[in-house]
């Protein structure tokens, strides 16, 4: 056994690029600022000087343009990693990743796939303000075709991202520009990370958390709290929510009888009004009330500090409705 | 359709222009220096217009208030990376240092009524256009004094008074609300008063813009249905880290493109304020009497980083110099104290002017109190519907139902 490493959440999306790149040379990296600045925010840093100019590839501000080239490389038979240096800009893009990427294979009677994997940063950053701070996963979890994933830290995001890689299907990848300087153990071998396996990331007795990406360091710090209360949370870490994986939630709340469902994306159709409807359906008979959600405010992002930290969720929101649902207010 | 893609004056060789070694010239320049290198390597080797005569006839009130609005823009800028560096500011924070005269210029040429939208990198246009230095900086502050109650922030400056429509955070997006705003104008005008169009729309975006699908669409928009409006590319040469020519076909005569929508197109010194003025003022006259678009390469340089957050490795210190050697405020300096219309007492006690200004926007944001909680559910609907009834989480504004907490936490007290 190898010795464990810890590294960035940054460092790890790059190793699973560069090595899905040295074993395939169909994949190659396209978007704003990738190559020669080494990206927006780092995470290809060196990457051209490995791979070249033609397998990492400085787009100008196209995002219409160079996510529907990517598609039609897919279609090809390459398999392009785009890079949006926001998903909030990848809503300029609708058309070529919605009604393309996850269409693509249905349309044409399984004839051909999009192998595509879409990246970049979703969610606020900190004072981005209304347009800069989308957590697409609320909008983008609806459309069928595409898979999703939102790790939480480095070891996730590293074999999740081989694992989007080597697929045959489009995956749009959501990463957090606050988490890229999260540090995490990531083993020097080789491992894959398969979609829609969630994991209990802290064990309890009296309420289930479920969540995904950054907000589950938010629930671990709400766990953590509620500890003190003697109140035991069980916190589930869903990582991909197309597919997902809701057994494991199901049997949390078999035994726990209460469940929070945290998710930065506005409530209204919402992949985390998914999970609780799903929670309802199979634990009508276990649920002791009914399932509490955290999201952000149903407003635009605001800019102001006061005001952003009022409309994220936060430790203290998650706290407050784990009292509520467990009758501890 | 006919069309035409010109230059409306007279093309010289050498940017550098003749008005820095002879200020009130207006002649054709000398050859290229060595400083065109560096030029062409950032634009590609265009062509490049110079001051045209009717700048001459610039009165000098008119030329000394231009130059105390740079005077203001640059120490507003220099004093907004201060405060992002003590983090009063947060978020992305793009400063205009070195492109002050587009701003100041092309307001000038145009009517207080006629409509401006920007990009993001809009605390130039915004001060340009008359909007309070206090509202401008409380807005980054995050306080309730801003111009958008500390909700918009540095990227999303909107000052209806002052007809800005908008800084604009996502490249190109101001591209068709520009557009719009033109159609709007002419529509009021024309449809609903019965009389001629009275306004041009201007519209400015960043050289990196060029790329986004939503600039051609309305490009061709504004060329198909007669709408006056004017595509001011602020052509600083860089899109983050990616020079020009790396991200953009054509790089050295954009106007091609214009050419290719039927919109005329013209190349600008913009790192001249008077030529700014002049050269808008005759588009800007011709798009009102015409009723038509237009489109300027408009060639500047940023002094600084893209954000707060760039080292700029991917040009050269000497490429820098080389245009802060042209920065426009020292050439209306220059130009000025030629003229014996500045002296160095007046510029010294313009300048403490300009620091007492933007001392007192920052004190004033520094006690401009944060935005009461309540505003977090304001302004998302004119016309807000509640009480709350129960179904769901969201419901915005008015009635009982607007504490923060009911708003995120969907607790049983909420449904009672
Ligand atoms: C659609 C979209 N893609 C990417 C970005 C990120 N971004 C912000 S500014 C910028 C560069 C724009 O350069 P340019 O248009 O030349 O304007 P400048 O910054 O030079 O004023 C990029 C890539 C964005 N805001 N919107
Ligand atoms: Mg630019």
């Amino acid at each position: 056994m190898s010795a464990v490493r810890e590294i960035e959440y940054r460092d790890a999306l790059r190793e699973a690029m560069s090595e899905e790149m040295r074993r395939d040379k169909r994949v190659f990296l396209l978007g704003e600022e990738v190559a020669e600045y080494n990206g927006a925010y780092k995470i290809s840093r060196g990457m051209l000087e490995e791979f070249g100019a033609r397998r990492v590839i400085d787009t100008p501000i196209s995002e219409s343009g160079f996510a529907g080239l990517a598609i039609g490389a897919a279609m090809m038979g390459l398999k392009p990693v785009v890079e949006f240096m926001s998903w909030s800009f990848s809503l300029v893009a609708a058309d070529p990743i919605l009604n393309n990427a996850p269409k693509m294979l249905y349309m044409s009677g399984g004839q051909f796939g999009c192998p595509v994997v879409f990246r970049g940063n979703d969610g606020a950053g900190g004072q981005l303000g209304s347009t800069h701070s989308w957590c697409v996963e609320g909008l983008f979890s609806n459309v069928p075709g595409i898979k999703i994933a939102i790790p939480s830290n480095p070891y996730d995001a590293k074999g999740l991202l081989k694992t989007a890689i080597r697929g045959s299907d489009p995956v749009f990848f959501l990463e957090s520009e606050r988490m890229l300087g999260n540090k995490g153990e990531v083993p020097e071998e080789e491992y894959l990370i398969p979609f829609g396996q969630a994991k209990v990331i802290r064990s309890g007795t009296d309420c289930t958390l479920a969540s995904w990406g950054r907000p589950v360091h938010f629930c671990m710090e709400a766990a953590e709290e509620m500890q003190k209360l003697g109140i035991s949370c069980e916190v589930i870490d869903l990582r991909t929510v197309r597919p997902l994986d809701i057994g494991t939630v199901v049997r949390s709340v078999k035994k726990t009888g209460a469940c929070v469902v945290v998710d930065q994306s506005w409530s209204f159709g919402s992949p985390g009004s998914e999970v609780a409807s799903q929670v309802h359906r199979h634990c009508f008979d276990d649920l002791d009330n009914y399932v509490h959600r955290v999201h952000s405010a149903d407003v635009p992002t605001p800019y102001a500090t006061n005001l952003e930290q009022e409309y994220l969720p936060n430790a203290r929101k998650i706290a407050e409705a784990v009292r509520s649902a467990t009758y501890n207010l | 359709m006919a069309f035409v893609a010109r230059r409306l004056f007279p093309v010289c060789t050498d940017y550098t222009m003749t008005s820095l070694s002879n200020p009130t010239a207006g002649g054709t320049s000398a050859p290229g220096s060595s400083q065109s290198d560096v030029h062409a390597k950032v634009y590609g080797d265009a062509e490049h217009l110079q001051i045209p005569a009717a700048a001459a006839h610039v009165s000098t009130e008119k030329m000394l208030d231009w130059f105390k609005q740079m005077l203001l823009i640059r120490e507003f800028e220099l004093r907004c990376m201060q405060s992002y560096q003590e983090k009063k500011i947060g978020g992305f924070c793009h400063v205009y240092i070195g492109q002050e005269a587009v701003a100041v210029g092309c307001t000038a040429a145009v009517e207080h009524k006629d409509p401006i939208v920007t990009a993001y990198r809009d605390h130039g246009h915004a001060l340009a256009r008359g909007m309070d230095p206090r509202a401008c900086m409380a807005e980054m502050f995050g306080r309730i004094g801003g111009c958008a109650k500390g909700k918009g922030g540095s990227m999303h400056m909107f000052d209806r008074d002052n007809n800005l429509y908008g800084g604009h955070g996502i490249v190109g997006a101001q591209t068709p609300l520009g557009a719009g705003l033109a159609f709007g104008c002419k529509y009021i005008d024309e449809v609903i008063e019965g009389k001629a169009n009275s306004r041009v729309s201007l519209c400015f975006l960043g050289d990196g813009a060029l790329n986004q699908g939503a600039f051609h669409e309305a490009m061709n928009l504004a060329g198909l249905f007669d709408i006056p409006v004017i595509y001011v590319v602020e052509n600083n040469g860089y899109s983050m880290g990616t020079a020009i020519a790396r991200g953009t076909t054509m790089a050295h005569s954009l106007i091609t493109k214009a050419a290719g929508y039927g919109i005329d197109g013209y190349v600008v010194d913009g790192m001249d304020v008077v030529g700014v003025y002049a050269d808008m003022k005759s588009i800007a006259d011709k798009c009102r009497a015409t009723s038509r678009p237009a489109f300027v390469d408009m060639r500047t340089y940023r002094y600084k980083g893209h954000s707060m957050s760039d080292p700029r490795k991917y040009r050269t210190k000497e490429e820098e110099e080389v245009f802060e050697k042209h920065d426009p405020i020292g050439r209306l300096e220059a130009r000025l104290k030629a003229a014996g219309k500045l002296t160095d007492e007046s510029l010294k006690a313009m300048q403490k002017d300009v620091r007492d200004t933007v001392r007192d926007a920052v004190t004033w944001s520094d006690e401009s109190p944060i935005p009461p909680m309540a505003e977090l559910y304001h302004d998302v609907f004119v016309e807000p519907w509640g009480p709350y009834t129960g179904s769901s989480q969201p419901q915005m504004n008015g009635g009982t139902a607007n504490q923060p907490s009911m708003r995120t936490i969907d607790t049983k007290e909420e449904l009672s």
